[in-house]
């Protein structure tokens, strides 16, 4: 029999630490990653922060690699346009085909736009995304002292966006739909708190408005929000969040909805009765921000999370699957034993340093609370969601958070 | 070659991720900031000290030998 080979469709984050964790759980045969951008796996976090402030070279944001995936055959610029699910091949941008005997889907997400008049949506137009290496440079080239950024979207991105470009000398307008910068992974508490470290360091909030259009016609001149009002721009940043990179996967009766669906053992679950089968598909996993998977810690539900570590998480799950599957063992010994991840997150905007575990969102209306320190210096708040603590976040107080850290998820209670 | 970890203190920034993985070797001090307990673990630390390598956000940790 000739050696079994694994495709890993992405070369990110998560594809890396798949890889590298197939190695760990003992397969030794061919692994292939395919990745659409032209650098090996780098992080992704500095570069809306320090890289941005810094200078954004590869070398300084590369990802180490273990020694155990030194012969992993790495084809990067190299975009996956479509998958025989059944005849388990991809199809390539040059329109060849992979075999693979194990499929890894590790393709992430990418920055949404804003679809309303104006210039095109380019960088060279002064329209700006940060999701890439290439988007962040491209960024940095314009945040010169005394230019005016309009950032739109107040989420984690956008106000780190802001921060830096604050930290550059640039002059920074944030407009967004929601009440509060960061209100709906925060609460209203944190983010009202927040708003006001952002004001003082002179970032100008236009909150509760969307953007009708943007002025200018080759380039940026500037954003019109929905009661008319212009902002004037030299540059503009879109943070709206982001949209799963799903479409080669589509037509096999996949719940593509948000992300991909799946088990435990972060198999794609086929939903449609008209294909050939439905349940979990054998010798697929998913992995990081493309996938939904469901997360005992919490609930029953399947959630995607776009925080760091689930790429090392869901990375470390497939490929100890993949490499048992691939040796014969089955499925059962895996999917029984129970799986469940604590979502870890972290932001730096001036000073401050946000550390966050679980799921905040998930909390009631009303169960955020303080649980250490007070909201207008360094504190710990902790959300609940009934009798659970669903998420604890930490602005500085990193030992004091970190000892929450256990007690987030179903049935450990809210600490007094 | 045995276990060695390098931590490059101009890059660590004390986020304290690595004491989860393997706080036998990582542990953060009165004031948060980041002490290495020993510099050349016993090998059966290899794997606990490889993850701490892994989920340090700014890659802070390096793993020789
Ligand atoms: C600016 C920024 C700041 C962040 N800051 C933080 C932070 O402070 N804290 C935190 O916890 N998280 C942060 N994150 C989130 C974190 O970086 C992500 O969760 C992580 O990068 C996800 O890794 P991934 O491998 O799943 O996806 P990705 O990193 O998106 O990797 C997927 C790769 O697949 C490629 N690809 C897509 N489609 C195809 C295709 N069809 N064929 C081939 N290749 C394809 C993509 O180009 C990409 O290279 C930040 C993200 C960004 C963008
Ligand atoms: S995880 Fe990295 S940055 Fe954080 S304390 Fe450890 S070495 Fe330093």
């Amino acid at each position: 029999m000739a050696a079994a080979r694994v495709v890993v469709a992405g070369a990110g984050m998560a594809g890396l630490r798949t890889a590298e964790a197939l190695r760990a759980g003992g397969f030794a045969g061919e692994v292939v990653v395919l990745g659409d951008e032209p650098w090996a796996p780098y992080n992704r976090p500095p570069l809306s922060k320090e890289a941005l402030k810094g200078g954004v070279e590869h070398a300084g944001v590369a990802f180490r690699q273990r020694a155990s995936v030194a012969d992993v055959d790495w084809r990067l610029g190299t975009a996956v346009t479509g998958v025989d699910l059944h005849g388990r091949s991809v199809t390539l941008a040059d329109g060849s085909a992979l075999d693979y005997d194990a499929l890894v889907a590790a393709t992430g997400v990418s920055a949404r736009r804003l679809h309303v008049d104006g210039p095109p949506p380019e960088a060279r137009a002064g329209r700006h995304v940060v999701r890439t290496l290439d988007d962040a440079r491209a960024l940095r080239a314009e945040l010169v002292p005394g230019a005016r950024l309009v950032v739109v979207g107040a989420g984690f991105i956008g106000c780190e966006v802001a921060a830096t470009a604050r930290l550059l000398g640039c002059e920074v307008d944030c407009v967004a739909v929601d009440s509060h910068p960061m209100v709906r992974p925060l609460g209203i508490e944190l983010a009202t708190e927040l708003q006001r470290r952002h004001e003082a360091q002179g970032v100008r909030f236009h909150l509760g408005t969307g953007v009708r259009a943007f002025a200018g016609e080759e380039r940026v001149r500037g954003v019109v929000l929905s009661d008319g009002t212009e902002l004037a721009a030299d540059v503009v940043v879109e943070a709206l969040g982001s949209r799963p990179a799903t479409d080669w996967l589509e037509g096999h009766g996949l719940d593509l909805a948000d992300g991909v669906l799946t088990d435990s053992a972060l198999r794609p679950v086929v939903l449609d009765a008209a294909a050939d089968r439905v349940g979990p598909l054998d010798g697929v996993a998913v992995v990081g921000d493309l996938a939904r998977f469901p997360n005992h810690r919490f609930d029953d539900a399947a959630w995607r999370v776009e925080h760091w570590n689930i790429p090392t998480e869901t990375g470390r799950r497939a490929g100890a699957v993949l490499a048992a599957h691939l040796a014969g063992e089955g499925y059962e010994a895996v999917v029984g034993a129970d799986w469940t991840v604590l979502p870890a997150f972290w932001s730096d905007q001036y000073d401050l340093r946000l550390q966050s575990y679980g799921m905040p969102s998930l909390a009631d209306p009303d169960g955020a609370r303080v649980l250490e320190g007070d909201l207008a210096g360094e504190c710990v708040v902790g959300y609940s969601r009934g009798d659970d603590l669903v998420g604890v976040v930490g602005i500085g107080m990193l030992r004091e958070v970190n000892a929450y850290r256990d007690r987030v998820g179903r049935g450990a209670g809210v600490p007094a | 070659m045995s276990l060695k970890v390098v931590v490059d203190m101009d890059v660590c920034q004390d986020h304290g991720q690595c004491v989860f993985s393997a706080p036998d070797v990582f542990q953060l001090d009165g004031e948060g900031h980041l002490v290495l307990l020993v510099e050349e673990p016993d090998e059966s630390l290899r794997s606990a000290c490889e993850d701490a390598a892994d989920v340090c956000p700014v890659q802070a940790i390096t793993i020789e030998g």
